[in-house]
């Protein structure tokens, strides 16, 4: 059954005719994915690999059926694209898009979820239900059908745990990289609570990250309420202190954010933290025996 | 964009929060050219990068001129948490009645922008939340409205009692605010909001941390960056698209994306080895910019090994092949390389690195080159 996309999803790629955009669709399709559509405002009427491009998220949705957006649009104007999006009445959008402002994404996150939407991203690699549909930018041969969910905040280090699943013979129910930003529509959480009501999903992979309280609010969540096996990892036990946020951040939450925080929130829900990539795999063999 | 002291306060002058009058000297002849435009006593405060400065003496007051040009000569001299004083900030003294605390902040948990006051200012607020929470009264602003008259009031009224007072408080968070909004800024912290014995409220320190991300509709604020204190090289890596952060150890890494980059100082740190930087080369790599990622590299002379982690995605694997293959050519590089490269055009690479009769050391996954790099790294 998987999460949030399937081989009827109908895609949107707003950003099109850009470099990323346009090379990025042509995978998705290649992929398998349906790309319906893309939007470039000003340049309707042309095509990308034989895909229709309207100059409107709203022409896209009439004209095409596009149900999910997967936005690649400048981060100057990023915003207000995925603003565009959930207006027009897309529920599913993905922002690929990295370096958009914070104070844009406070307005744009708010927007969002009073259109009833649910946001990927930003600053993430997309996400991709195996074998059906991939939005974004994920290498789509590493990944493989099967029983785990994966939630990760960042890219290239789900790409190296997903390869070491897939070597090991464990596929993937759906893989969602929820991007690195302060600021992102769904967190771990959100989308844990899909993974709890998802049959095909027996496991599931937290790739957490140093910064913030995500992967506390996640351990948590787990302890209380979520019937699975989780195997975590957390990259930056060994980072240096200006990559995270000043103190003031730590105020609100109680928490400095640190690897040792979050390793003991999973520790304390029983969530076995993998010391290296590799080990995830090896930790999940075991859990599906 | 992290603000000193007195980058801080131009921004809050700006915007209308009210500071003492100060000047910022770089050397004791500056002091000397302006001191005497000044009403004594006035405090010299060094302008470094780190907290703590009042308890390494770093803070002194001065009742009069002689005594602000010993001083100022004296702070200008020294180093704090091993950093040299390179500038001090010349302040007139507050006659403080009280000491509170103001500060807004982006909120991630809420994903809101986030108002903070306390009674007890002065302090470390860490501790203060630490020790009695109660104490700061927290207020999340409306995504769309955001601060509101009401909630400047409600926000006084904790801190002070006394309503003309409150008023000028009132007013120091509305400008503090738009402060914050307009410059793009995740912190903006006051501490201590001073209330002097007349009755004025001013910032008597001052912190500001903008958003990297929205400087590109800020230019004005980028001449707030200050040279004397930035990394020379983390700069230089910002103006090519890399992400640097140098660190202790001897062992250079160069990876792509920000996540995998720290699991490889992870992995090496796992592994006994120690890492020399954070390097991330980010999404879509050119060769150019594994070629200056590498030389980057190499000017740090504590190096004795490079580890190279390339899990491509976006990222192609031929374009670090030919990036690295261009990196030997221009550079003098008789360092031990590993290199881990996989995913989108491997093969391709593979070929060009083969052709190259490069002397790398290639390996197959980043266990095992966390494992030799940390060998070699040790010879």
């Amino acid at each position: 059954m998987a999460i949030l996309l399937s081989r009827s999803s109908r895609v949107v790629v707003q950003g099109i005719t850009g470099r990323d955009g346009s090379f990025h669709a042509k995978l998705m399709k290649e992929y398998g994915t349906k790309v319906v559509a893309g939007v470039t405002p000003g340049k309707g009427g042309l095509f990308v690999d034989s895909i229709p491009v309207f100059n409107t998220v709203k022409d896209a949705i009439e004209k095409e059926g596009a149900n999910v957006s997967c936005i690649f649009v400048p981060a100057p104007f990023a915003a207000d694209a995925i603003m565009e999006a959930a207006d027009a009445g897309i529920k599913l959008i993905v922002v690929i898009t990295e370096g958009i402002p914070v104070q844009d994404m406070i307005k744009a996150v708010k927007f969002v979820e009073e259109k009833g939407a649910r946001m990927i991203g930003p600053n993430c690699p997309g996400l991709i239900t195996p074998d059906e549909s991939k939005v974004g930018i994920l290498p789509g041969h590493i990944f493989s059908r099967g029983p785990v969910g994966v939630i990760s905040r960042s890219g290239t280090l789900t790409y190296e745990i997903v390869s070491h699943l897939t070597n090991a013979g464990i596929g993937q129910s759906t893989a969602i990289g929820i991007g690195g930003d302060p600021v992102i529509g769904s967190k771990f959480i959100d989308l844990l609570k899909l993974f709890k009501d998802d049959s095909e999903t027996k496991a599931v992979v937290l790739v957490g990250e140093i910064g913030g309280t995500d992967e506390q609010d996640a351990a948590n969540y787990i302890k209380s309420e979520f019937p699975k096996p989780v195997v975590a990892f957390i990259a930056g036990r060994t980072a240096p202190k200006e990559k995270r946020m000043g103190h003031a951040g730590a105020i609100i939450s109680g928490s400095e954010g640190t690897a040792e925080e979050k390793t003991k929130a999973f520790t304390d829900a029983k969530v076995p933290v993998a010391k290296e990539p590799q080990e995830v795999a090896k930790i999940l063999e075991q859990l599906l025996a | 964009m992290k603000l000193l002291e007195y980058a801080s306060k131009a921004i809050l002058t700006k915007y209308g929060v009210p500071v003492k009058k100060n000047h910022l000297c770089k050397s004791i002849e500056e002091v000397q050219g302006i001191i005497d435009e000044f009403t004594f006593p006035v405090v010299v405060k060094a302008q470094v990068p780190v907290g703590g400065r009042g308890k390494a003496g770093g803070i002194k007051l001065a009742k009069d001129k002689g005594e602000a040009l010993n001083i100022a000569q004296q702070i200008l001299g020294m180093e704090i948490k091993g950093i040299p004083v390179k500038k001090v900030l010349i302040e007139e003294a507050a006659r403080i009645k009280s000491e509170l605390y103001l500060g807004i902040v982006l909120d991630r948990a809420t994903k809101r922008n986030i108002i903070m006051v306390s009674k007890e200012g002065g302090v470390e607020i860490e501790e203060v939340a630490r020790t009695h929470p109660d104490a700061i009264i927290k207020l999340s602003l409306h995504p769309y409205l955001g601060l509101q008259d009401f909630e400047a009031k409600y926000l006084s009224y904790k801190i002070v009692s006394e309503s003309g007072v409150a008023n000028k408080v009132q007013y120091f968070i509305k400008s503090l605010y738009r402060a914050y909004l307009e410059t793009d800024a995740q912190l903006a912290e006051i501490n201590p909001l001073v209330v002097e014995e007349d009755g004025n409220v001013i910032a008597l320190d001052a912190k500001i941390i903008l958003d990297d991300n929205a400087l590109f509709r800020h230019q004005d604020l980028e001449s707030l960056r200050d040279m004397d204190y930035e990394n020379i090289e983390e700069l230089e890596a910002r103006s090519k698209g890399l992400s640097y952060v140098k660190l202790d150890g001897n062992i250079g890494c160069c990876v792509n994306g920000a996540g995998l980059a720290m699991a490889t100082m992870d992995i090496i740190k796992l592994y006994g080895g120690e890492p020399a930087n954070f390097l991330d080369v980010g999404g879509s790599s050119n060769p150019e910019k594994i070629k200056n990622a590498v030389e980057l590299i190499l000017r740090d002379k504590r190096v004795k090994a490079i580890l190279i982690n390339i899990f491509g995605g976006i990222t192609r694997c031929d374009d670090v092949a030919m990036g690295l293959v261009e990196a030997y050519r221009e550079l003098n590089i008789s360092l031990p390389v590993v290199i881990r490269l996989t995913g989108t055009n491997e093969e391709k690479a593979k070929v060009i690195l083969a052709r190259s009769g490069l002397p790398l050391y290639g390996v197959s996954s980043m266990a095992e080159g966390a494992k030799l790099v940390c060998e070699l790294s040790a010879k």
